[in-house]
């Protein structure tokens, strides 16, 4: 296997964006990390894009083709390839595209990841975020996505002893974050008391403590380690790049308030780049509902079960903090569009890492992603540090 | 959902009939043809489940999808069937009843409704016992 780098990063802004479509999205944030790497569409071999739900929310399947014609490289006839695994998606794409760099299918590979989630109205877009859940078996009970959330909260909460303060907590932090990230959905400062006060969605789940409806895309170059240098002077080295599933439903997790995907990608991704916990600098977690920023840091390993609304409570995963979490607002205040979540996630590590952070930057050589698909059906980590 | 990928599991979703696994002795409901533990070497039969549980996790839904809107808010939770296994359900109750641990018996309900003109679905939904 050969060691694969990230040579170019883009990102569009993450919001309502009314004037753009899903097709602008995606060429944004593809011409941004294309550009950034300084490559001419030529040296192009292969794109792996990951969206969720086009067909519910625009009415358009056969994403990869409409990807690489509007990207002018169909006339060059490279694969071109959609993944989907829900809110992981992006994730998967990043991960599809190492592998196919890893193993020297290709060079020079688009991973992206894309979703336009706005031109359908909240209750439909409720309906399709269900669809990540089992529909047959949980759906059909009238449960919506914070639903299921908000069982694991509660789970939680009985176990633990979690307060309702301690989990604001997170939202409150992930918004000072934000609003330091120009790509931010909503980089507006929230208190404790806001989010408490804030209506209830499915108990005890209240609005802020909610990622919200995002359009937006993220584009990431990869090629191999040894040519980086061609393309950049920081290449960032992918040091990880694992998945995980487990049980679609949430009533078939042996412990409701721990995602055992998360577990078996984190263990997979430590002992696939040797390091420890330690090692990371931070981490940027699949927070889209703030208990499940909790159950991620301590899913991970970077605390012990029970504990990581205390360390989120002392500032711990604050960005000056012993492990920074989400230092880009996260999905809660960067915003959420589900397909390109886990490809922002890495836009967020590189930038990091390259010290290209402006007010959020922290001192930080090695990072980490963890990118959901449902309730935890799916998960992707990934490790990067300077090369 | 249409009729038939309804249909097909009516049975199931009316009675509360699950599968058994004679290999390992496991429950499942929603049923598995497959046993995830033995595979091949599992022997799955029919099962009708008792009906009676306890309530794992639970939350009240106050923002739904278009189908279940008119509902809100209400009670859905995980509970675990007396024979082990574990499903997501409506609990009909007040609100303030629900607890974690309380048992729960199952009743035979509307679920839903596809449109106005659509097919009504029944199943089963859940009580305090």
């Amino acid at each position: 296997m050969r060691d694969v780098a990230v040579i170019g990063i883009g990102c569009t802004k993450f919001g309502e964006l009314w004037d753009k479509s899903f097709r602008t999205l995606f060429i944004e944030a593809g011409e941004m990390a294309i550009s950034d790497a300084g490559l001419s569409g030529d040296q192009i071999d292969e794109i792996f894009i990951g969206n969720m739900s086009a067909g519910r929310f625009v009415g358009q399947e056969h994403v990869g083709a409409l990807i690489a014609d509007y990207s002018g490289l169909a006339t060059n006839n490279i694969p071109a390839t959609r993944v989907e695994a829900a809110c992981a998606s992006g994730g998967l794409a990043f991960r599809q595209a190492f592998t196919s760099v890893a193993s020297g299918m290709a060079d020079i590979v688009v991973a992206a990841g894309a979703e336009k989630m706005n031109d359908v109205g909240t209750e439909e877009t409720t309906d399709v975020l269900a669809a990540a859940a089992d529909r047959e078996w949980e759906g059909i009970a009238g449960v919506t996505f914070p639903g299921l959330y908000a069982m694991i909260a509660r789970d939680y909460m009985n176990k633990y002893g979690l307060t309702r303060e301690q989990l604001a907590a997170v939202a409150v932090k992930n918004h000072d974050n934000g609003l330091h990230n120009p790509i931010a959905q909503f980089p507006t400062k929230i208190t404790i008391e806001g989010v408490m006060s804030s209506s209830l969605v499915a108990d005890p789940i209240r609005l802020l403590d909610c990622s919200p409806v995002t359009d937006g895309a993220a584009a990431v170059i990869l090629c191999p380690l040894e040519r980086a240098h061609e393309f950049t002077d920081t290449p960032i080295q992918v040091l990880a790049s694992t998945q995980a599933s487990a049980t679609i439903a949430l009533h078939d997790r042996q412990d409701i308030s721990t995602l055992d995907a998360t577990v078996a990608a984190g263990n997979r991704a430590f002992k696939m780049s040797g390091l420890e916990r330690s090692d990371i600098d931070f981490v940027e977690v699949h927070d889209c509902f703030t208990i499940a920023e909790l159950c991620a840091i301590e899913d991970l390993g970077f605390c012990k079960k029970g504990e990581a609304g205390k360390l989120t409570e002392e500032g711990e995963t604050a960005r000056h903090g012993k492990i920074p979490v989400n230092t880009s607002g996260g999905l809660k205040s960067c915003g959420h569009p589900v397909g390109a979540t886990g490809v922002k996630q890495i836009y967020e590590v590189v930038l990091q890492l390259r010290g290209e952070a402006g007010k959020r930057q922290i001192d930080a050589e090695i990072g980490m992603t963890h990118n959901v698909g449902g309730t935890g059906a799916t998960v992707v980590c990934n490790i990067l540090g300077r090369a | 959902m249409s009729v038939p990928r309804f249909w097909r599991e009516q049975q199931n979703r009316y009675n509360l009939i699950g599968t058994h696994c004679t290999t390992c002795n496991t429950y499942y409901y929603p049923p598995r043809i497959l046993c995830p533990k033995c595979r091949r070497e599992g022997k799955v039969v029919e099962h009708q489940f008792k009906g009676t549980g306890t309530v794992v996790t639970y939350s009240i839904i106050r923002s739904a999808s278009d189908q279940f809107n008119d509902l809100t808010p209400y009670v859905i939770a995980i509970i675990e069937l007396d024979e082990g296994t574990r499903l997501t359900s409506q609990v009909i109750c007040e609100i303030d009843e629900m607890y974690i641990g309380m048992p729960v018996k199952r009743v035979f309900r509307r679920l839903g409704e596809d449109g106005e003109s659509g097919p009504i679905f029944y199943g089963t939904k859940f009580v305090p016992a």
